[in-house]
């Protein structure tokens, strides 16, 4: 192999972080346009109206916290049912060619609560056992739904932050007069992030990953000499599964395989598309609160991480493994590496899907380096607010940035207060809850799978690793895998539901309620005690609450799994 | 608590159709019309019109007139196109450093001089990488010229016909697309 340039490789990097950045800040203004009803003329006014009439429900007619919730969970309950029984019959539905059978029920679980809570955790090999029409109207489905139930909360939890205007009780009013703890409404919210934001997109690229050799078709496999070769609608399921942060792939070896990922132009298209709407959301924020700065400070927060990041796992898999170099073996480790993608488009796609929620991989992380593969793990258990997941990344990172105000409020002895509105128990209680969830949960589980007889595919700290890995991974939602480990048993099965579920609903319904609470305060002018949230000082300081929070709570296993299995490696073990 | 179930019921419905089944038709059918060649899987045809393979899929290259692809580790078989997926052999396995260690013995036994390049020898994420880099394939001309009996300048230009130069990975090439070129580039010294 030519062996990477590290400085060519810098350049390119940070061309397509900027790349990134110039594109959230674009599609953030539409964003903005959209949820302020702004786009809502002409043509899709009225496709948009009539869907309102069809369901019998109005943009004015907004709600509280607690009915905003209320309606997200009953549409995700109806969304799991549907696609549970999809895999319980698609052996006796249309668009199977290959005539595979139904889900077992416990599969069938799991894969209905992974792809409704956006984490696209896989038990199962798509090209063996999904129908075409499962991967169409039931995985392609969620991979909007639930990307777009994101972008509703995180909507939300900014209407709650920002809302203004007050009467003369103190209570907050909007334009129309009414009292505002409310927060929106959920069915327009929904409509919008789908039909506005998701759906064109998705559209668009697509037809791009098409163009570039990413199958689409409806065909049989085909059969060539002693290999079959397997089909499927795989572009408008891809092109969904990165824009939404799903990240389950049509076929097993997901964006690594060459029909959902054929070029190395097509993988970065891809990583972009990864990073797009996550990107943009924090400057959304910015732009509803009218200080773009605050969304600059968020982005900033986000950005940090990131470029630190997409170093070290470059670094780490640059340096290789002098294990097999030791066999008289040149290069870094290909291990579960593509030849088309290089290691600074390994090195990209792995850090944004992982940073957000997306999980989709183009390369297998459970051979990557010891602490090359750490660094995907410890963005996931950071709580995927690096970006983040569409909307989650967002209200996750609001979450973190009240607990680091909370700080440095009592250390310095201010009155901690975001965008002019004061935080008090309940705010921090929630965020406490949104900010802790997961990482209890990656503990708990984690505990328990190790009392467990082995699932696990490699030996020693590395199957630590896997275990570590699985639950961090379906506890935030991303989906990616140390796929080495066995997790096809009832208890990772089960568990696995579980660690989903709550990983997704309790931070969601936390930040709605603190978006409720907030949304019912009063906003005082910043004075002379005000911590300014937008500064340096308070980026820097919000990237420590981060990383001391995951620190802190895993550091023990990141010693015990990758860091021990480097020092092995390093000595020759 | 029936009216929100009704909505999310008759919202649920219409979102479904639009993004389950509309959608995606639009783009198979869009797809299928403007991009017919790679929608349907880059399908790469023999003389006599069967199908031999895809252009993107790689396929398992044995005999030592040809070119070898990467190592792949799919269920069953190797290169098996109808269930995609890699090792997942952490670094540090014994099982990892074994099968690369039989490997690299294979290969200097068909006469392949080190060093060899690690993608030669370690197995591709989706195990149907279609292409290995350039310093793979040109450790393997001396082999396969021989086994050819070609000259090894013709069968290095061969290679470097193939290579596709990328800024940021080094030249790499597509096995089937090289050893297809070598069975045509051998058909012209008349047939084996």
């Amino acid at each position: 192999m030519t062996s990477p340039d590290p400085l060519m490789d810098a350049a390119a990097a940070a061309l397509f972080l900027l790349l990134v950045t110039g594109a959230a800040l674009l599609f953030s203004s539409y964003i903005h346009r959209v949820f302020s009803g702004g786009v809502s003329a002409g043509l899709p006014g009225r496709i948009e109206r009539a869907v309102y009439r069809f369901i019998g429900t109005s943009p004015e007619e907004e709600e509280g916290w607690r009915g905003y919730t209320r309606d997200l969970l009953i549409f995700n309950g109806i969304g799991f049912t549907a696609l549970f029984a999809l895999l319980l019959l698609q052996g006796v539905l249309p668009l199977n060619p290959q005539g595979v059978g139904a889900f077992d029920p416990l599969t069938a679980v799991n894969a209905a609560v992974s792809f409704v809570t956006n984490t696209n955790w896989q038990v199962y090999s798509g090209e063996v056992s999904a129908s075409y029409l499962t991967q169409m109207a039931g995985f392609t489905v969620q991979n909007f739904l639930s990307a777009a139930t994101g972008i509703c909360i995180a909507i939300a939890v900014m209407r709650g932050l920002t809302r203004r205007p007050t009467d003369r009780q103190g209570r907050s009013i909007d334009r129309t007069g009414r009292s505002t703890d409310r927060i929106g409404n959920f069915w327009v919210d929904m409509t919008r992030s789908v039909l506005y934001i998701l759906l064109p997109l998705a559209l668009a690229a697509a037809l791009l990953l098409a163009s570039q050799g990413a199958i689409q078709n409806l065909d049989a496999h085909v059969t060539a000499g002693s290999q079959t070769i397997a089909m499927g609608p795989v572009a408008s399921q891809v092109a969904i599964k990165l824009l939404g942060t799903n990240g389950g792939g049509f076929f097993a070896a997901n964006s690594a395989h060459p029909y959902e990922n054929p070029t190395p132009v097509t993988n970065l298209i891809e990583a972009f598309l990864i990073l797009l709407v996550p990107a943009a959301l924090p400057f959304t924020f910015g732009r509803m609160a009218g200080a773009m700065r605050q969304g600059w400070a968020i982005y900033a927060v986000m950005l940090t991480i990131y470029v630190a990041a997409l170093g070290g796992l470059y670094a780490a898999e640059l340096a290789g493994n002098p294990l097999v170099g030791e066999l008289g073996v040149s290069g870094i480790s290909m291990e579960g590496k593509e030849v088309r993608f290089g290691l600074l488009g390994t090195a990209l796609f792995a850090t944004s899907t992982t940073a957000t929620s997306c999980g989709a991989v183009d390369a297998m992380h459970d051979s990557l380096t010891p602490l090359g593969g750490m660094v995907p793990m410890l963005l996931i258990l950071l709580g995927e607010v690096v970006f983040g997941g569409v909307g989650s990344g967002f209200y996750s990172i609001v979450g973190f940035v009240v607990v680091a105000v909370f700080i440095a409020g009592l250390m310095i002895g201010r009155t901690p207060e975001f965008l002019g509105k004061k935080i008090e128990a309940a705010e921090m209680q929630m965020a406490v809850v949104t900010v802790l969830v997961p990482g209890v949960l990656v503990l708990l589980l984690s505990g328990i799978a190790l009392a467990l007889p082995g699932a696990t595919g490699n030996p020693g700290p590395h199957g630590l690793s896997e275990v570590v890995y699985a639950f961090a991974s379906m506890s935030n939602n991303n989906g990616s895998a140390f796929a080495g480990l066995d997790a096809t048993g009832p208890f990772y099965v089960l568990a696995g539901a579980l660690a989903m579920a709550v990983g997704r609903f309790a931070p969601a319904i936390a930040m709605l309620a603190l978006a409720g609470s907030m949304a019912e305060k009063r906003p005082v002018p910043p004075g002379p005690g005000t911590l300014p949230a937008a500064s340096p000082v308070f980026v820097a300081w919000t990237v420590l609450i981060i990383l001391l929070v995951g620190g802190l709570t895993f550091f023990p296993l990141l010693a015990m799994g990758p860091v021990a299995e480097y020092l092995m490696m390093a000595g020759g073990v | 608590m029936k009216e929100p179930l009704r909505r999310a019921v008759l919202l649920f419905a219409l979102l479904a159709v639009i993004t389950g089944i509309v959608y995606p038709l639009a783009v198979t059918l869009i797809a299928g019309a403007a991009f017919p060649f790679p929608a349907h899987g880059s399908l790469v045809a023999g003389d006599d019109g069967r199908v031999i393979g895809s252009a993107l899929i790689g396929r398992n290259f044995t005999a030592p007139f040809y070119f070898q692809g990467r190592p792949s580790a799919t269920p069953v078989t190797a290169y098996n196109a109808s269930h995609s997926g890699g090792s997942n052999l952490g670094p540090t396995n014994p099982v990892l450093l074994q099968q690369v260690a039989g490997r690299v013995q294979a290969l200097r036994e068909a006469g392949v001089a080190d060093p060899l390049p690690a993608d030669l020898v370690m197995a591709s994420g989706s195990g149907l990488d279609p292409h290995i880099s350039l310093d793979a394939a040109l450790v393997q001309v001396p082999a396969v010229a021989k086994a050819r009996g070609l000259p090894e300048e013709e069968v290095r230009a061969l290679v470097m016909a193939e290579a596709v130069d990328s800024p940021f990975l080094g030249a790499y090439v597509n096995v089937l697309s090289l050893n297809l070129a070598l069975d045509r580039k051998e058909g012209e010294h008349g047939a084996r």
